[in-house]
């Protein structure tokens, strides 16, 4: 039970709280550049919670048997970088032959997360929190679940913006911004929450 | 010496390792693609206009290959592309013609709309004609909120200054982008051949139908056309005049008889055809397909033309097996008679 309630209080720490986008700034490019549609956003961000798990897996493993018993625990950045970079590749071709319909429905997005921010994120941050090995693929799930929540929300904003009357020099990239600064104001209501 | 040679062996043997696992699984987990999928990716024109009805031009691409989709549907790229295409299938091509949007209204410019109201929304066809049935009287007219000049990738649709559409023939691909975005469904594809359009849309009774009508150029659905067209082309079907393009023959009789000028005749100044004596053989192909009985002659003499009944079709011209047949300028035939 007790476990239960730690899992929850995860999730709704790094979904809302700590959200990768809103209040940690992480995974910007992808939150701006495909929240046009509502469907590749979705697409994208299943893709992206998908990544972010298994990758905070690896690079937890990488850490923990070759990084700390070596003593070079400066070398992270770098190390996770090249995880993260194989694995996607690695899983894309994977996936490719064993689940082409999966294949079809994250193949396009899976190259364009493999040097996302919020993964390398993800995985710095599990490491930084001292979180154990079950704790930082959960921590992942739920940040991608976060990111996902958000560029749905995004995209669902931005295909409603299609249709107003936005000011010519405030049309496409500039109002984009805008709706995401208000969002972040948004979640910063949610820095006030106290949990367990 | 170790401080630098024990991280480098680490990340070094660590890249070594993962470009093993990746080259290794590249080859095992190989997936073959017809190679045809990208040849044709490659000729397609990369609009992603959705024309084809596939999604995208990935889509068709695969498509063609996998399911054995037509290869002549990509619009934008025409007849060019096509037989490439074909090419690579290895399929004999059954050339298409190429066809252009048709607005079927001439009304919806600043100057000839008849308003109910002032409609100051969004600015969307969609919205605009959902609004109380829209903003102007003729409830089937264009709202000109220009859903169709947005809709079109290849800048064929302009707007002139009395805020009218035109469709540019040259660049207009047929993709129907325009058609699909027009909430009224104004805008047909039809063959660039065929130079005759009913440019009303209009299911109102006449007089409503004309009163409405900004441009009074309703069709007020009175028949004239049905009954003056040589080929039965045309029916009034729910009080409006629609032409069927697979029997018009662009001879332009309905537009001259057309009392609202709802019919244009894109042929205009039109022409009359006259038969070089010396190269007709009399083969009297052209007097039986001349919609209007213009030409006459005997059987394997010189025919002639009278240019009273010509209407400037130039259905004989493409008949003649001998190429004797010429459009010229009206009135110019007797001239041309006495030279010969």
């Amino acid at each position: 039970m007790e476990y239960i309630a730690k899992i929850l209080i995860m999730a709704v720490s790094s979904i809302f709280i700590n959200n990768f986008v809103l209040s940690r700034f992480l995974g910007l490019c992808p939150y701006l550049g495909v929240s046009k549609k509502l469907d590749s956003a979705f697409g994208m961000g299943m893709a992206v919670i998908f990544v972010m798990a298994i990758a905070s897996a690896f690079t937890w493993l990488i850490n923990a048997y070759l990084l700390i018993p070596t003593g070079l625990e400066y070398l992270q950045t770098i190390a996770f970088i090249l995880t993260i970079a194989a694995l996607v590749q690695f899983v894309e071709m994977f996936i490719q032959k064993s689940a082409p319909a999966l294949y079809k429905s994250l193949g396009v997005y899976l190259p364009l997360i493999t040097t996302n921010c919020a993964v390398l994120g993800v995985a710095v941050i599990n490491i930084n929190d001292h979180l154990n090995f079950l704790d930082s693929i959960l921590n992942g799930f739920f940040g991608g679940v976060g990111f996902t929540l958000v560029l749905l929300m995004m995209a669902g904003i931005r295909e409603r913006l299609e249709k107003a009357e936005v000011p010519k020099s405030m049309q496409g990239m500039p109002i984009a911004l805008i709706i995401a600064g208000c969002m972040a104001l948004a979640f910063l209501g949610f820095a006030g929450l106290k949990l367990g | 010496m170790n401080t630098i040679l024990i991280p480098a062996l680490l990340i070094g043997g660590l890249a070594a390792v993962f470009g093993i696992i990746l080259a290794y699984a590249s080859k095992k987990f190989f997936v073959e693609v017809d190679p045809k999928i990208d040849e044709i990716v490659s000729i397609l024109p990369s609009a992603n206009c959705g024309g084809c009805a596939f999604p995208g031009c990935a889509g068709y691409a695969d498509a063609i290959v996998q399911n054995g989709a037509a290869v002549n549907l990509c619009a934008p790229g025409g007849e060019e592309v096509a037989k490439k295409i074909a090419a690579i299938m290895g399929v004999s091509l059954t050339p298409k013609e190429r066809d252009i949007a048709v607005i079927h209204c001439q009304s919806g410019g600043y100057n000839n709309t008849a308003f109910k109201f002032e409609y100051k929304g969004i600015n969307s066809c969609r919205s605009a004609a959902t609004i109380a049935g829209g903003p102007n009287q003729c409830i089937w007219g264009c709202v000109f909120q220009y859903d169709c000049v947005k809709a079109c990738q290849f800048d064929a649709l302009h707007i002139t200054e009395d805020g009218m559409k035109v469709v540019n023939e040259d660049n207009c691909t047929g993709c129907g982008a325009c058609v699909k975005a027009c909430p009224r469904s104004l805008i047909e594809l039809v063959p660039i051949s065929k130079r005759v359009h009913i440019l009303c849309s209009s299911r109102d009774k006449g007089p409503i139908a004309k009163k409405s009508c900004g441009n009074n150029t309703a069709c007020i659905a009175c028949g004239l056309c049905v009954k003056n067209c040589p080929t039965q082309a045309i029916t009034i079907v729910n009080n409006l005049a629609i032409i069927d393009y697979s029997k018009c023959i662009n001879c332009g009789i309905c537009a001259s008889v057309c009392p609202t000028k709802a019919i244009e005749d894109r042929m205009l100044p039109r022409k009359e055809a006259f038969i070089h004596e010396d190269q007709c053989i009399g083969c009297t192909i052209c007097a039986k397909k001349c919609p209007v009985q213009a030409i006459s002659g005997e059987l394997k003499h010189p025919h002639k033309v009278d240019p009273k009944l010509c209407v400037g079709c130039e259905v004989c011209v493409k008949a003649c097996p001998k190429n004797a047949i010429e459009m010229v300028e009206k009135g110019s035939t007797v001239a041309l008679a006495k030279e010969n």
